[in-house]
C-alpha cells in the first residue's frame, strides 16, 4: 500500500519539476482563501462555469449530427432544420443533448444575470476588483454574440428573421451601415453564406475567445481576492502565517458547497428539460419550429427572453435626432445599454461596497433598476402599442439614470459604517 | 412599502396587457388505442399530401405496433419499415395546385402552440372548423385560420358546415360521422399528431421523474458533506 502511495508521490513530484501542477492546485483551490461568509448569491460564479461547461460538451456532441446547411431536402425541408429534428429522433439520446444545450443557453443567461446583479448588491466592480468586472463584462457580451450566432442555427424562422432583424440593424450606421450589413451577412439576404459563417463564430471563433475570457477573469479574481457580501477586504486582518483571519481554503470548504448548489441548480434545470423543454415558449420559440421561410415574414418578431430588455431599449428610441433617422438613435441606446455596465466600477463614489452598508437612496435606485429591467424584458417580447412604447421609454430613462446619475447620488447618499472584520451571516 | 412595490411593477404591466384572441377547444387526451386509429386517419387522409419526413414508420412501435401491423396496414407508399412518412407528389406541382406547398406536418404540433393554447388544441379546432366559402378557390374556409388553402379533407366524415349569421358554425350536410364520432376521431388524429411532434415525450417525462428522485437523493448527501466541513466554520 504504502508503496503505491509512494510511487503516486513520485509521479507527483516528476510532474512538478517540469509543470506546476501542484503549486496551481494550491494557489486557485487548496490555498485560495476566500471570505467564510459567503450567502446565496455567491453560488452563480461557479454555475456560469457548469452552464460553459455542459455548453461545450454538449455542442460538441450536436456538431456531429448537425448540418449547417439552408438547401431544401428532397421532403422540401431546409437541410439545416432536418437535421436537428434528425438528432431530436434518431440520434440515441439525441433529444436531451440538444435539450441540455437549448435550456443551457437559457440558463446561462439566468445565472450571468444573477451573478451580475450580485455585483451591484455587494460592489463586487469596486476598487480594486475594475479589471474583474471590464473581464466579466466582455465575457456578457460575447455570451451575447455566441448566443445570437447560435440562435441561427436551427433556422426555424424565428432564428432566421431575429437574425434578419439584427444583421439589418447594422445598416442604420451612417455610411458604412449597408456594406457592413451586407459583410456581416455574406449575401444580400440571410442565407447559406450566413448560416454557415455563424456557425463557424459560434462552435469555435467565440468559444475560444469566451474560454480565455473566463480564465482571465478567474485568474483576476485570484490576484485580488473575493469580495463578500460585507464588502470589506479579509486581506487587511492576516494571522502570523499570512491567512486572512476570515479566509478560508477554496477547497474543500467551497467546493462541498457549491456542489450543494449545483445539486439544486440540476433540479431546477432538469425540471425545464424533462417537463417544460420550451420553457413556455421562452427558452425554445414556438415559431421556431416552422422552417426559416424567406418569403414569410412572422406577423411578430420577438427576440429570445435575454435579449428583450435590450430589444426595447432599442424600440423605445422613437424620434430622429441631427439628422439620423430613430433606428440609427435605437441601435446607438441598445448599444449603451449595454456598454455602460463597463463604467460602473468608476461611476459609483459610495464610501462602502456593500448594500448592507449603503443609504436609501441606492437601495431605492437598484430597486427601480431591477424593476425597469424586467418591464423592458417584459416588453420586448410583446408586439409594441403606443402605451407598451410609452412605458418602455420611461423604463429606459430609469434604466439609464441608474448609471448616469450614479456620481452624484452614490456620493450624497446617507451610508452606514462598514465593520472592520466579516459578519456572521 | 411592499404595497407600494407590488403596484410599481404591475402599473405598467396592466397597459401592456395582451388582447384576447380567437377561442380555442381543448383537444382531449387519448390512449394507445386512440393514437392507432390516429395514425390510420393520418396515412388514409393526411399523408398524400402532407409528409411526416422526421418521422419513421417503425418508430410507430412507440403507439404499440408491430412491425407487421405497421406494413399491412399503415404503408401505403414507402417499401421498408425504417422509411420516413414522405409523399410521391411533387412540391413544385403542389404548389400550383394549392398556392403553397402542403407543409411537412411533423412538428406542426409544436409550431401551433400559441398563448391561446397548446398546438393541440389549435389542431383540434381548426380540424373541426372548416365551412363552405364559395368566395375561396377550393370552396372552403376555417374559423381559426381564415383563407386557408387547404380544402376540408375530412369532409367525407364531417359534413359540410356553413358559417351562420350569429357567426356560429351549423352542421348544412351531414357526412358519414355524426358529430359526436368526428369529434371523437379529430382527437385521435391530433393525439397522433402530437406524438410525432416529439415521440420522445413520454419518455422523456418517465425519465425525468428518475433523475429528479436521483438528484433528490443526491441533494441529502451533498449537503450531509457541506455540514460536516462546514461544522467547524463560525
Amino acid at each position: 500500500m504504502s508503496t503505491m502511495t509512494d510511487k503516486l508521490q513520485g509521479l507527483l513530484d516528476w510532474v512538478d519539476e517540469r509543470f506546476p501542477l501542484t503549486a496551481n492546485w494550491k494557489a486557485h483551490l487548496a490555498e485560495y482563501y476566500a471570505p467564510k461568509n459567503f450567502n446565496f448569491w455567491y453560488f452563480f460564479g461557479s454555475l456560469a462555469l457548469l452552464v460553459l461547461v455542459n455548453q461545450i460538451i454538449t455542442g460538441i456532441l450536436l456538431t456531429m449530427h448537425y448540418k449547417p446547411d439552408a438547401s431544401l431536402n428532397g421532403s422540401g425541408v431546409p437541410v439545416a432544420f432536418a437535421s436537428v429534428e434528425y438528432i431530436m429522433r434518431d440520434v440515441p439520446w439525441g433529444w436531451l443533448i440538444r435539450y441540455m444545450h437549448s435550456t443551457g443557453a437559457s440558463a446561462f443567461f439566468i445565472v450571468v444575470y444573477l451573478h451580475m446583479f450580485r455585483g451591484l448588491l455587494y460592489g463586487s466592480h469596486r476598487k480594486p476588483r475594475e479589471l474583474i468586472w471590464i473581464f466579466g463584462m466582455l465575457i456578457f457580451l460575447m455570451l451575447m454574440a455566441e448566443a445570437f450566432f447560435g440562435y441561427l442555427l436551427p433556422w426555424g424562422q424565428m432564428s432566421f428573421w431575429g437574425a434578419q432583424v439584427i444583421v439589418n440593424m447594422f445598416s442604420a450606421i451612417p455610411f458604412i451601415g449597408p456594406d457592413l450589413s451586407l459583410w456581416l451577412r455574406g449575401d444580400f439576404v440571410v442565407g447559406d453564406a450566413t448560416l454557415n459563417r455563424f456557425f463557424a463564430f459560434h462552435v469555435i471563433a467565440v468559444p475560444l475567445v469566451l474560454v480565455g475570457l473566463v480564465a482571465a477573469h478567474i485568474l483576476a479574481l485570484h490576484e485580488v481576492g473575493s469580495n463578500n457580501p460585507d464588502g470589506v477586504e479579509i486581506k487587511k486582518h492576516k494571522d502570523a502565517n499570512g491567512i486572512p483571519l476570515d479566509g478560508i481554503p477554496f477547497h474543500p470548504y467551497y467546493t462541498v458547497k457549491d456542489i450543494v448548489g449545483v445539486v439544486v441548480f440540476l433540479m431546477v434545470c432538469s425540471v425545464v428539460i424533462f417537463f417544460m423543454p420550451e420553457g413556455g415558449g421562452y427558452f425554445l420559440e414556438y415559431n421556431n419550429f416552422i422552417p426559416a421561410n424567406p418569403l414569410q415574414t412572422p406577423q411578430h418578431i420577438a427576440p429570445v427572453w435575454y435579449f428583450t430588455p435590450y430589444y426595447s431599449v432599442l424600440r423605445s428610441i422613437t424620434y430622429p435626432l441631427f439628422g439620423l433617422e430613430a433606428k440609427f438613435w435605437g441601435v446607438i441606446g441598445m448599444g449603451a445599454a449595454v456598454v455602460i455596465f463597463f463604467l460602473l466600477p468608476w461611476l459609483d463614489r459610495s464610501p462602502v461596497k456593500s448594500i448592507r452598508y449603503k443609504g436609501p437612496i441606492y437601495k431605492t435606485a437598484l430597486t427601480l433598476f431591477v424593476i425597469s429591467f424586467a418591464i423592458l424584458g417584459y416588453l420586448g417580447v410583446l408586439p409594441p402599442t403606443p402605451g407598451r412604447t410609452l412605458v418602455a421609454q420611461i423604463c429606459s430613462l430609469i434604466y439609464f439614470a441608474f448609471f448616469i446619475l450614479m456620481p452624484v447620488y452614490s456620493k450624497m447618499d446617507k451610508c452606514k459604517p462598514e465593520p472592520e472584520r466579516v459578519t456572521g451571516k | 412599502m411592499k404595497k407600494l412595490f407590488f403596484a410599481l411593477i404591475f402599473a405598467p404591466l396592466m397597459v401592456c396587457a395582451n388582447e384576447t384572441e380567437v377561442h380555442l377547444d381543448k383537444a382531449p387526451a387519448r390512449d394507445a388505442a386512440g393514437l392507432q386509429n390516429g395514425a390510420k386517419l393520418f396515412v388514409n387522409y393526411c399523408l398524400n399530401c402532407h409528409s411526416a419526413s422526421y418521422m419513421r414508420y417503425n418508430r410507430l412501435q412507440d403507439i404499440g405496433l408491430t412491425d407487421q401491423q405497421i406494413k399491412d396496414n399503415l404503408m401505403f407508399t414507402a417499401d421498408k419499415v425504417g422509411e420516413p412518412m414522405t409523399i410521391a407528389m411533387r412540391r413544385a406541382e403542389a404548389k400550383q395546385w394549392f398556392g403553397v406547398p402542403p407543409p411537412d406536418l411533423s412538428v406542426v404540433s409544436r409550431s401551433r402552440t400559441s398563448e391561446a393554447g397548446s398546438g393541440a388544441d389549435w389542431l383540434y379546432t381548426y380540424l373541426r372548423g372548416f365551412y363552405r366559402d364559395e368566395s375561396r378557390p377550393s370552396g372552403w374556409n376555417n374559423v381559426v385560420f381564415s383563407n386557408v388553402a387547404m380544402p376540408h379533407a375530412l369532409w367525407q366524415l364531417q359534413g359540410e358546415q356553413v358559417m351562420g349569421a350569429d357567426h356560429k358554425l351549423k352542421l348544412a350536410k351531414p357526412g358519414k360521422l355524426t358529430a359526436k364520432e368526428y369529434d371523437s376521431a379529430v382527437a385521435d388524429l391530433v393525439a397522433f399528431l402530437q406524438y410525432v411532434g416529439e415521440p420522445v415525450a413520454q419518455t422523456r417525462k418517465q425519465l425525468g421523474v428518475y433523475v429528479l428522485l436521483f438528484l433528490a437523493g443526491f441533494f441529502v448527501l451533498a449537503y450531509a458533506l457541506k455540514r460536516e466541513f462546514w461544522k467547524d466554520i463560525h
